[in-house]
């Protein structure tokens, strides 16, 4: 009855006086979810978006980018000079035939990356658009191709020390190369910091990889059919999710898994003709992406405006630093970890070089955001924070918008992307925050349970809650992660030079050798 | 005069029990022959999985490969013994015409015997079963049991 009542048809047919109270009930209560959450997060997120003292460059930008330079630098642009190594492996060259049926390098690469791959790409890139205009785009490859580089050796580690069971289940991630790494080399407070970082995953799987993205699905949902409420696209995404990963649902998580990378394949094909179309334009657009990511083009906060918005969506979207690609990438079956650094570093590459580029190229040429046509700037719309767009949408729907002008079918097929990229994240997310639970709380049928269900309540509160505080709450528990995550780094990476050091040797002297003729 | 080899394709049902009785037969007739019994488990490593999945993949591979040793492999190299054979098994993951052909290759069979399953489903059609790819490709001589 209450699905009857909620659709549009029902509410016409039924009475009229209940339906419509029910409806501003529901909205009611979307509004007081918001308010309470906007309340109870605001102070953190303004801690960890904080400028530096008399600037104003978030730190926290500064410190993912410093990061990901570091690492570049440390370990000899080894994104560059191991890209095509990199692409052999995951191919399978160096791969033993006697260990097929194992987890193998392409399979972790895909794994991971359709836990990253997802709305990052596609509403991430229109918010930092929107709001650092399109200069943003090529701070946003820049902080991408150093990415790189902290993947390696994030990925590295985390096959380094991760558990290995009896059984031959594997665990790994930040909070085992921690505990194991600063063990091995004497330092102190190893332990404390897995839990922090284990906690900060945990609320970074409920709020990046899970809030944002219910919160965007149901955007999208209500773009293309109506607006109704977000609660209810909660519910039945929470009822899914809840069925795949704590009911053994697998063949929806198969299908999912299946039909996540031909969307993303879709999607750049989709994304390549539209440029393809508009061929007389594309200059134009690197000119303005070239141009606005020194001036700003109109973007109040000018340069370092497109600056930060380009570096946040970065690291939001590939991950690079935050340490979740760790645990991913933990259950590849290799005898060398560095192989697995190699194919991680390829990650940043595939998600933001390649993916949010085409995104926000294709939102740069099809002039969805209103340029001034006498100064050739972008009209600042001062109320929302960010350059007027047609039809004044942000998000996802600015995505959809500028798609749109080239194929008016693209919307519906956005919404079945946006859904099933949001929901393949919401696993992987799922799986991710698992891992830090039980890591806090150790391993058993009811614990993971209790987890789950938090997991899934919150679905229902990221769909509900308005774009502004999810967006930043959701940030602000990624960046957290990262915050112990890179200090971690720091201390361990001599450790990954040792390897990377061994690895080469062996690979130029023959000792490591295709399988491959 | 070097021993010969005949490498015999299992897939635990009927079409693998022809080839077995097929290649037995020949194994007699020849007098010094060694018969290598393959089973393959359909297994590609450019599959999709889920993370959970890959955490598990070691012990679900180890109980597929236990599995196949138990229920295909073993009775059909007993049976061979028995028949005064000599005889060994392999299972391995992967695709059933390359892993065939590659194990040919790898200890100089003189043939490969399997039998012939009916074509299942469009991809069969399209791009032919793996009795079929292997006829194609393989680099012995292959001999395929109606």
């Amino acid at each position: 009855m209450n699905r009857f009542l909620a659709t549009g048809l029902g509410a016409a047919m039924a009475s009229g006086l209940p339906a419509i109270a029910s409806a501003q009930d529901a909205v009611g209560i979307d509004q007081r979810i918001n308010d309470i959450f906007a309340d109870y997060t605001g102070w953190y997120v303004s801690l960890i978006f904080a400028d530096l003292p008399g600037t104003n460059f978030s730190w926290i930008a500064m410190w993912l980018v410093v990061g990901a330079v570091v690492f570049t630098v440390y370990f000899g642009a080894i994104q560059f000079k191991g890209f095509w190594h990199s692409i052999q492996l995951v191919r399978g060259d160096y791969s033993d035939p006697d260990d097929a049926g194992e987890v193998s390098h392409f399979q972790a690469l895909a794994t991971a990356l359709s836990g990253t791959v997802g709305l990052g790409n596609i509403a991430g890139v229109a918010v930092a658009v929107s709001i650092g205009g399109p200069g943003a785009t090529f701070w946003m490859v820049i902080a991408g191709l150093f990415g790189m580089a902290t993947k390696f050796t994030e990925c590295t580690l985390g096959v380094k020390y991760r558990n290995e069971y009896p059984d031959g289940s594997v665990s790994g991630g930040p909070m085992y190369y921690i505990t194991k790494g600063f063990a091995e080399r004497g330092l102190p407070l190893g332990g404390f910091m897995a839990i922090v970082f284990s906690i900060f995953t945990i609320l970074g799987a409920l709020g990046g990889g899970n809030m944002f993205q219910a919160n965007q699905a149901h955007a999208q949902l209500s773009g293309v059919l109506g607006d109704y409420p977000g609660w209810i696209t909660g519910v039945v995404l929470a009822c899914i999710t809840f069925a795949v990963i704590a009911g053994g649902l697998k063949s929806i998580a198969r299908v999912t898994e299946k039909v996540v990378p031909f969307m993303g394949v879709f999607y750049v094909v989709v994304s390549l003709l539209i440029l393809l179309i508009n061929f007389d334009q594309i200059g134009w657009a690197f000119g303005q992406i070239f141009v606005g990511a020194f001036t700003g083009l109109g973007v109040v906060g000018g340069f370092t405006g497109a600056l930060i918005q380009g570096f946040r969506r970065a690291a939001f979207s590939n991950e690079a630093g935050i340490g979740s690609a760790a645990i991913a990438h933990s259950a590849v079956r290799t005898k060398e970890p560095v192989t697995e650094g190699y194919v991680a570093l390829l990650e940043p590459f595939i998600d933001t070089v390649v993916i949010c580029t085409m995104t926000a190229l294709v939102i740069v040429i099809s002039g969805v955001m209103n340029v001034d046509p006498e100064t050739g700037l972008y009209i600042w719309n001062t109320e929302a924070g960010r350059i007027a767009t047609e039809g004044d949408v942000s998000g996802v729907a600015l995505t959809s918008a500028a798609y749109a002008k080239a194929f008016s079918w693209f919307p519906v097929l956005l919404m079945v992307a946006v859904v099933l990229f949001a929901f393949s994240t919401m696993i992987s997310w799922s799986y991710y925050g698992l891992k830090a639970w039980t890591y806090i709380f150790g391993e058993g049928k009811m614990k993971e349970l209790v987890f789950k269900i938090i997991f899934c309540v919150f679905i229902v509160i990221g769909a509900a809650a308005s774009l502004g505080p999810v967006i930043d709450f959701s940030d602000a528990m990624l960046f957290s992660m990262a915050i112990v995550n890179i200090i971690a780094l720091y201390l361990l990476m001599p450790i990954v030079k040792r390897e990377l050091a061994s690895y080469v040797t062996r690979l130029k002297s023959g000792e490591i050798k295709k399988f491959t003729e | 005069m070097k021993k010969s080899t005949i490498v015999v394709g299992l897939d635990g049902g009927e079409a693998g029990s022809r080839a077995l009785d097929f290649a037995s037969a020949q194994a007699k007739l020849i007098g010094e022959c060694d018969l290598k019994l393959v089973y393959v488990i359909e297994w590609s490593p450019f599959s999709f999985q889920t993370s959970e999945e890959n955490d598990q993949r070691h012990k679900r591979r180890e109980e597929e490969l236990s599995l196949a040793r138990e229920r295909i492999l073993d009775p059909a190299v007993k049976k061979m013994t028995d028949a005064g054979l000599s005889v060994e098994g392999i299972v391995r993951h992967g695709d059933v015409a390359d892993i065939l052909d590659a194990i040919a290759k790898k200890i100089g069979a003189q043939q490969i015997v399997v039998g012939r399953v009916g074509l299942r489903g469009i991809k069969e059609r399209v791009f032919g079963g793996v009795t079929g790819r292997l006829a194609v490709a393989s680099s012995v001589p292959v001999t395929i049991i109606p």
